[in-house]
């Protein structure tokens, strides 16, 4: 218990204490909700779907927490290069332990990315239309951040260097989350795409975030996208700890 | 304590541990000793849980390792070969940590610490973040690290590489102590041959994979006629410099290193 503690803590002091980090991963998402929100805001509007930023806001936030838990439990692979994994792998603490302070850190720091930028979309105009669902919304954030954590910590058991890492960005989460209706509105796109979205658990999260923080615009259903990520999140928890227990240094 | 039977680990094609057997007794300082390449820290590895063992067995206080492997990893402290601290954090922290992990009793924790960091004179600068220490600094935390929880087997992976002789000294004779107060087991590594010679009750010598010689420092002189360990030393490896393949961390920590200077 002690040992899960002590991992946890140590993510959050590594996070708090590098700051170019922080900023720099909120850079991202500030191109996004700039050059997306106002650029096609207008286009948006003249369509009849309302006010864009307020459409693109739970996208990038979703976005944020995605690349900011992949990343955390990518982090894994620094580790093991760098040595400290084998500080933890040889004590005697059970893996498991390990690798749930490791991921509970990682989409701790990955949530609190998320809520930075929900200060940013505030700043940029975004507004709730219901507070009292707000606690909902975290709820979906924190399911974000713990599945892609658990993802990003699966892979990293089975890769050991960082050009593989390339490998997975582009060919799985820039696509998860071009194609999850982060963007764009799912309704009407061409069948390929929405059933793409339909099998991509990205998607999931993002219509959840969306139905808690503006309300009524769920495409999926909150019930069913908070049943669909708590089974996917707690599937790639059970295989990550496989996979980590398994690592051979 | 340790007993090694018929131990084999292959990477493929290439065999790094070839069916070597050694007993390693209760209280004994052990030296394990080989050029580059030649084994010993994947057989430190596979003594320590990190790696499965292709074939062969394994005692470690008669608890299988590769089995039991939370039972066997109480039994042991290890300083690494290559560093495992972690940079974004201090010094102290980096102990603290170490010391939850191993369940190092609350009440004697800060104590000890204090100790170790004075031993290796690292207290003044417990409170800065070990990415701003030297390379000997970071070599010094690793090894006090490695002595907060008192195991009963340590293992010493070249720990003095790269350490001035002021610092050799004061781990050898910490060592020492502990070996003659606390009963602790040692197996150590090291290219420094008279550092073996000095701490060392007995010896085995690896050579691609495989044992070549076991024995006291002097029953190793003696068998090959020479005055000192490293003559003995070299009588039973040659005197060919070993080819050593880059691994994948090697150039990782290159491609850091551009990367960081770069961004200055």
């Amino acid at each position: 218990m002690n040992a899960i503690y002590v991992l946890w803590i140590r993510q959050l002091k590594r996070y708090v204490r590098s700051r170019a980090r922080i900023v720099g991963s909120l850079g991202q998402p500030l191109l996004f909700l700039v050059a997306l929100g106002f650029g096609f805001g207008p286009v948006f509007e003249k369509a009849g779907q309302g006010n864009y930023i307020q459409f693109l806001a739970p996208g990038v936030i979703g976005m944020t927490i995605l690349f900011s838990a992949v990343f955390s439990g990518i982090e894994l692979i620094w580790d093991r290069q760098f040595g400290f994994l084998k500080e933890t792998m040889v004590a005697p603490v059970p893996r498991i332990a390990i690798m749930i302070g490791r991921t509970c850190g990682g989409a701790t720091v990955a949530l609190a990315q998320g809520l930075i930028v929900v200060a940013i979309c505030y700043a940029a105009g975004f507004r709730s239309n219901n507070l009292a669902s707000l606690p909902f919304a975290l709820v979906f954030m924190a399911l974000i951040a713990l599945m892609f954590t658990a993802f990003g910590t699966a892979i990293a058991s089975v890769l050991s260097d960082f050009q593989a890492f390339q490998l997975v960005m582009n060919f799985l989460i820039m696509p998860m989350f071009f194609l999850s209706g982060a963007l764009f509105p799912l309704f009407g796109v061409p069948r390929a795409l929405q059933i793409v979205a339909a099998v991509n658990p990205f998607a999931y999260g993002v219509d959840g975030m969306r139905a808690a923080l503006i309300g009524g615009t769920a495409h999926f259903g909150a019930a069913v996208d908070l049943a669909v990520l708590g089974g996917i999140t707690a599937a790639l928890l059970g295989l990550g700890s496989y996979l980590f227990s398994r690592i051979q240094l | 304590m340790i007993q090694v039977r018929n131990l084999v680990k292959k990477y493929g094609d290439f065999t790094a541990v070839d069916d070597i057997s050694f007993d390693v007794g209760q209280g004994e300082i052990f030296a394990f000793l080989g050029p580059n390449g030649a084994g010993k820290t994947t057989t430190i590895k596979m003594l320590t849980t990190l790696l499965k063992p292709t074939s062969g067995a394994v005692e470690l206080d008669g608890l299988n390792p590769a089995v039991e492997h939370t039972e066997a990893r109480k039994r042991f402290g290890i300083v690494f070969q290559d560093p495992s601290l972690d940079d974004e954090l201090t010094a102290w922290e980096n102990l603290d940590l170490h010391c939850i992990l191993y369940k190092v009793p609350r009440k004697v924790r800060k104590e000890r610490m204090e100790r170790l960091l004075r031993l290796f004179e690292l207290w003044d600068r417990r409170d800065d973040p070990v990415k701003q220490f030297s390379g000997g600094m970071k070599r010094r935390l690793e090894i006090a690290r490695g002595l907060l929880h008192t195991p009963k087997i340590l293992f010493l992976d070249e720990p003095t590489l790269g350490l001035d002789p002021q610092t050799r000294n004061h781990l050898w004779t910490h060592v020492q102590k502990l070996n003659q107060e606390e009963k602790v087991t040692v197996f150590l590594t090291t290219h420094y041959m008279e550092e073996a010679d000095r701490v060392a009750q007995r010896i085995a010598i690896i050579d691609h994979g495989k044992i070549v010689a076991q024995g006291s420092p002097q029953e190793l002189k003696a068998s090959t006629n020479s005055e000192t360990l490293e003559q003995a030393f070299l009588a039973l490896t040659g005197s060919t410099i070993r080819e050593e393949v880059p691994g994948s961390v090697d150039r990782m920590r290159q491609m850091t290193r551009m990367w960081r200077g770069n961004r200055r």
